[in-house]
């Protein structure tokens, strides 16, 4: 396809993601609270900005990164590649869910870092580091999401494999989510369950939603109408637990640091 | 000028670091793992320099536009005082920016021809259709729903983890009564709803909203809209496909 009629059509697109949201805050603003918001121009350029580089990210993703992960979702879950690294194929023994290694390495590798590129955690980070005055980190909150999203892509692709019904993971990733929240430090605890929620967007689902669909169209016995779904919720799930985690060790590292200065006073 | 240019080009660099773990990923499998070269080289590069530009603006235009319209209008809706205003306001930005998500859209389709193929509807486009706009309605509806309990949470200075908790237990209680079929659909679509302009949007509000109201802290109780927006669909999918059959 011709570059610029992708791009027109990329843009097109995006115009009408944007469309109704706009109309709904100037709707607001100008109906309900009546009044101009300061730097009103300002904001309109960044309407702007928001619009030529969510087209642009979309149209190169499209381009570069999407058509390659998608293939290799597919090569990756291929039967013949799955047979060529059967590691008991010389002892006779059947494909297990070991042989699907290097579909978990891919799914833990993939995960994390189209997780690093997602621009709505990027949007979250800058916020929590501006509340929060510094104290978390952009570049630590969203490594501990994407850490959290590779697991649960991960565990994902495994319950695929095995053909577990999804609800017992995901009610024990509940359990796990109210264990650690009584222990974890309060101001973290809101921002950790909002990070579930902002990690599968743009970069991540297409990539993810192939691998399912080709996961559960090869392994035996899965219904890829059935089985392909559930990676999405696993990935949501899972940075609620990284991030309570990075909180918790923060503290832990503080609680050291206070103890050793102590220390050295005396 | 010059100082633009500087800020520019180091914001790209910045853009360069996030994307680099993908393409080093991609290039990772490709070469080593499945020995392939790669094809149309011309075309992926150009894809880089798209991708590279695009995360720079967006983040430019993230904190130029979203995050201070976002912020002016929960000031502005706390000090204008009318509960009224700013529940439709809420309801109306979590429905408006949901039902027309295409990735939501994508979903509804899928789901639809699963309904389809657990003869749970007839098979014909026109049930197909009418069950994926109804899914859809159903999503927007309870993202609504989510944003209005997140704002009365923040007026309130309720403690998130309790809905939170509570929600759980429902998605627990509703897994156990729902058609198999839609339990993983209603699990992915929590995930799927929140999109990349929504989420700077929703974000801004709800610190906005809590840094102007006395006594709440921004931290605590200005983060957790998104929550609530990803465990509502859940709860709204499986109760849709209960009733559907």
């Amino acid at each position: 396809m011709n570059i610029l009629d992708a791009l027109a059509e990329v843009t097109l697109n995006t115009v009408s993601d944007v469309l109704p949201i706009a109309a709904i805050i100037f709707g607001f603003q100008f109906l309900v609270l009546r009044r101009k918001p300061a730097h009103f121009n300002e904001i309109l350029w960044g309407f702007l900005w928001v619009l030529v580089g969510l087209s642009l990210f979309l149209l190169g993703l499209e381009l570069c990164l999407f058509p390659l992960g998608r293939l290799m979702a597919g090569q990756l879950t291929d039967p013949v590649f799955i047979q060529a690294h059967h590691h008991a194929a010389a002892l006779g023994g059947a494909i297990d869910w070991r042989d699907y290694y290097w579909v978990y390495i891919f799914a833990f590798a993939i995960g994390f870092s189209t997780t690093i590129a997602e621009p709505s955690l990027i949007a979250v980070a800058i916020k929590a580091n501006e509340v929060s005055g510094g104290a978390i980190g952009i570049g630590g909150l969203r490594i501990s999401v994407a850490l959290g999203v590779a697991v649960g892509i991960s565990l994902g692709c495994y319950r695929i494999v095995v053909g577990d019904p999804i609800h017992w993971y995901i009610i024990g990733g509940y359990i796990l989510v109210v264990l650690q929240t009584m222990v974890a430090p309060k101001l973290i605890i809101p921002l950790a369950y909002d990070s579930g929620g902002v990690t599968t967007s743009t970069v991540t689902v297409p990539l993810v939603a192939a691998l399912g669909l080709g996961l559960s169209e090869t392994v035996p016995g899965r219904n890829p109408l059935i089985d392909g779904f559930g990676l999405i919720a696993f990935a949501s799930l899972f940075p609620i637990l990284s991030v309570m985690t990075y909180a918790q060790l923060a503290e832990f590292r503080a609680r050291v640091a206070r103890r050793k200065s102590k220390d050295s006073t005396h | 000028m010059k100082a633009t240019l500087v800020k520019l080009f180091k914001a790209m660099l910045g853009s360069l670091r996030d994307l680099l773990p993908i393409f080093l990923v991609i290039a990772f499998f490709q070469f080593a793992v499945l020995q392939q070269p790669l094809p149309n080289t011309g075309e992926l590069l150009m894809g880089v320099v798209f991708v590279v530009l695009g995360l720079t603006f967006f983040i430019h235009g993230l904190e130029q536009g979203l995050f201070p319209i976002g912020e002016s209008m929960a000031t502005a809706f706390a000090r204008k005082g009318s509960l009224f205003w700013l529940i439709a306001f809420a309801f109306c930005l979590g429905f408006g920016t949901t039902v027309a998500e295409p990735a939501l859209i994508a979903v509804a389709a899928e789901a639809a021809d699963i309904a389809a193929a657990g003869a749970m509807i007839e098979a014909d486009d026109d049930s197909r259709e009418q069950y994926a706009d109804g899914l859809r309605y159903t999503v927007a509806l309870s993202v609504g729903l989510a944003i209005v309990l997140g704002v009365l949470r923040i007026l309130k200075g309720w403690p998130l983890q309790r809905l939170i908790i509570g929600g759980y237990i429902l998605v627990v209680i509703m897994t156990i009564f729902a058609p198999e079929e839609i339990i993983g659909i209603a699990y992915d679509s929590g995930g799927v709803t929140t999109s990349t302009i929504t989420v700077p949007l929703v974000t801004a509000l709800g610190v906005g909203l809590a840094s102007s109201i006395r006594g709440r802290n921004p931290m605590i109780d200005g983060f957790g809209l998104i929550a609530l927006a990803s465990l509502s669909p859940m709860i709204f999918v499986m109760i849709y496909g209960m009733w559907i059959a």
